[in-house]
């Protein structure tokens, strides 16, 4: 077997290999499912019920794909120029944190309107997700700190806030006041107005379509713009690609880094405001830290190949799978499964690459003739 | 005298910090022989909780007299550490895959919200405590000599056999030919391979063993400090693991030093709340301790000798193709 470098990669396989590594991991994993004496065939027709075809299924399944829409492109923005930005899942609760609390501040002083609400929460959320990102942002630009682990390691720490505010305070996110709040530790939840419209869809049975999926679109969108058609973009690419040509273009490494890290953890914080002001609309440090929704983001970025547009199919296709994995999760499809799916999903897409970087040939080098094919 | 030295505040904490850094001794000692070889693995935290996992299902499902049940679920541990280890060796060594990403798709497929919980919840594992666990063995009886016993005698077999690991590896990395070809593979594949040095099996040896390292840590766990199984019980251990490394300036003695001075920082929320010291601070800070000193050293060491490179492999992280020299 020879590995001979494509010098033009075939656009066809670009597509096509992400959904090939999908087929192969649904493969793969049916091989975990026998082995731990589980139906294959049943698991995936169980699955794909709950995520797609049963009944409200679609609705439950946009509540996993709109944050997993944010955090994808997230990652997408960073890992675009090579800065592995896994602080997605930490940025993510920073947005739902800033965002709950304007909203329960603007609440307590009497506002009543919600585009009001549904402002002020999407840049609170892009704020904090943006400082919380700024760390990890001026370690790698100006103490060269790698930035993988350092967004990491906040990950962890942004989680102990969520802990610490709900159950280790009497903070201004903790419901004090009702009887459910008292007798256990519960967020406050925000003022009604300050619930994000959402629109019904009356073909495909009826789909709930929430404000910030379309808010989701909007962001891909205009990242697609910034990073294929704008000089901005172009340069990300360069630096991402040859840090030394783009140093010796005269690219200001340092500020890209820091703008490029900040804009990504505010699309994850966005995300967290969306999931609070979508579903959510309080605090809940057990069900943010346990669905995993930042680090998802990456397998969607990484099957999507960091295309922006690309995001949004992936994401609906992931959150669909998280979406089952919450609604069956029991004896017989046991949690976990799921990620073993991800995880199979992403090996899959990274064999793949191979397929499109090289051209795959059997059989031994041979000298070939002149002008013989 | 001696009992009051013994339970003094310095004393407790070294010893917990040998308890709680052994797990991240093991990783750290396994991503070290792995990153020698020029492969990054930031896969530690999966293949830790899918050895945590395995080894704990060994000990539930073997039986048998504690001591053999435990090594036995030891090796199970080290043979899932490995396994997990070769999915990252196959997709970044023979398809020369990017290897941060495959890491993370490796953390991501084994870790917390993957196998080792499918596993853990298939198995329903959860709730029991380990049949067996690693005891203190109080060695040569002298585990309430002042001060050094309870840090030095009054631990578990796998402070001792990680202790021999630190040696054997530095011993191997300095005075084997085997030792000095690994670093001729991470240092320049392309020398080493015109030395007719296997660099293709030179990396998959270090990732599989490196991975076989993780899943050992990962069972110090389950069958040591917490011992039963809980999902995601690793808590961040792996990634601080990786952190290490750097920190240790790929030296494995440095990696024992770095090992139980955060050992000491995991160590520190239980004492001081045994003790009742600091209680109007809140608990979460200093559970985040280990975390942001991670970023702290981090910072300190990339600041510094980042700049000329101290210890890492110039290769690390490079895949090798020889048409493409």
């Amino acid at each position: 077997v020879r590995f001979e470098r494509r010098l033009e990669q075939p656009r066809w396989l670009t597509a096509a290999v992400p959904i090939g590594s999908i087929a192969v991991a649904f493969f793969l994993t049916a091989f975990v499912l026998l082995a731990t004496r589980h139906d294959p065939l049943d698991t995936y027709r169980r699955l794909f019920d709950a995520a797609f075809f049963g009944n409200g299924a679609l609705t439950a399944t946009l509540v996993f794909c709109t944050p997993l829409v944010f955090t994808g492109l997230c990652a997408a923005a960073a890992f675009r120029m090579q800065l592995y930005n896994i602080g997605g899942e930490g940025q993510f609760y920073w947005g739902a944190i800033a965002a709950v609390g304007v909203a329960l501040y603007l609440g307590d002083r009497g506002v009543d309107s919600t585009p009001v609400y549904v402002i002020a929460m999407v840049l609170a959320g892009a704020l904090a997700g943006g400082a919380w990102a700024a760390i990890p942002a001026l370690l790698r630009a100006f103490a060269k700190t790698n930035e993988i682990i350092t967004s990491l390691m906040l990950n962890y720490v942004a989680g102990l806030v969520l802990t610490y505010l709900i159950i280790d305070s009497q903070s201004y996110w903790r419901d004090l006041d009702s009887f459910e709040g008292q007798t256990f530790p519960l967020g406050k939840s925000i003022p009604e107005e300050a619930k994000w419209p959402a629109w019904m869809l009356d073909q495909l049975g009826g789909v709930l379509v929430p404000l910030g999926f379309g808010l989701a679109l909007v962001v891909a969108a205009v990242m697609w713009i910034v990073y294929w058609r704008t000089r901005f973009g172009y340069e990300l690419q360069v630096i991402g690609d040859s840090p030394r040509t783009a140093r010796f273009a005269g690219m200001r490494l340092r500020r890209k880094i820091v703008v490029v890290m900040c804009l990504s953890g505010a699309i994850a914080g966005v995300g967290g405001a969306a999931y609070e002001g979508d579903f959510a609309y309080q605090i809940d440090p057990t069900g943010l830290q346990t669905s995993f929704l930042g680090y998802t983001g990456i397998v969607v970025a990484a099957l999507a190949r960091y295309n922006p547009l690309a995001v949004v199919p992936v994401a609906f296709l992931l959150g669909g799978m998280l979406n089952a994995g919450f609604t069956l999760q029991g004896a017989d499809f046991p949690s976990g499964l799921v990620g073993v799916m991800q995880g199979l999903i992403l090996f899959c897409a990274l064999g793949g690459e191979v397929l499109v970087r090289y051209r795959i040939r059997l059989g031994r080098l041979v000298a070939r003739p002149e002008g013989a094919s | 005298v001696i009992a009051a030295v013994n339970d003094s505040f310095l004393v407790l904490i070294l010893a917990s910090a040998v308890l709680y850094g052994t797990p991240l001794l093991f990783a750290a000692l396994g991503e070290l022989l792995a990153e020698r070889s020029g492969v990054l693995n930031l896969g530690v935290e999966g293949m830790m909780l899918v050895g945590a996992v395995s080894g704990f299902w060994a000990v539930q499902s073997v039986g048998g007299a504690g001591g053999i049940s435990l090594a036995a679920a030891l090796g199970v541990a080290a043979v899932a550490g490995a396994a997990m280890a070769l999915i990252h060796a196959f997709l970044v060594i023979t398809l020369r895959a990017n290897q941060i990403v495959s890491g993370l798709a490796l953390t991501i497929f084994a870790g917390a919200a993957g196998l080792s919980s499918y596993l853990g919840n298939d198995l329903d594992l959860a709730g029991a405590p380990a049949e067996h666990a690693f005891r203190p063995l109080d060695v040569f009886g002298l585990g309430s000599a002042p001060v050094v016993g309870p840090i030095v005698f009054d631990q578990s077999a796998l402070v001792y056999l990680s202790w021999a690991c630190v040696l054997a590896i530095g011993v191997y990395l300095a005075r084997t030919r085997p030792g000095l070809n690994v670093r001729a593979v991470g240092e320049s594949p392309a020398s080493a391979d015109a030395m007719g040095i296997d660099v293709t099996a030179y990396r998959y040896v270090h990732t599989l063993v490196g991975g076989a390292f993780a899943g050992v840590g990962g069972a110090c766990f389950s069958l040591q400090i917490t011992p039963q199984w809980v999902g995601g019980l690793t808590g961040g251990a792996g990634w601080i693991a990786v952190a290490l490394v750097i920190f240790a300036f790929w030296r494995p003695d440095l990696c024992l030093v770095g090992a139980y001075l955060f050992g000491a920082y995991s160590a520190l929320p239980f004492l001081l709340q045994s003790r009742g010291w600091l209680s109007g601070v809140p608990d979460e800070v200093f559970i985040a301790l280990p975390y942001v000193m991670t970023i702290v050293v981090l910072v300190a060491v990339s600041s510094g000798a980042a700049k000329r490179r101290i210890g890492a492999p110039a290769a690390l992280g490079v895949p090798y193709a020889r048409e493409e020299r």
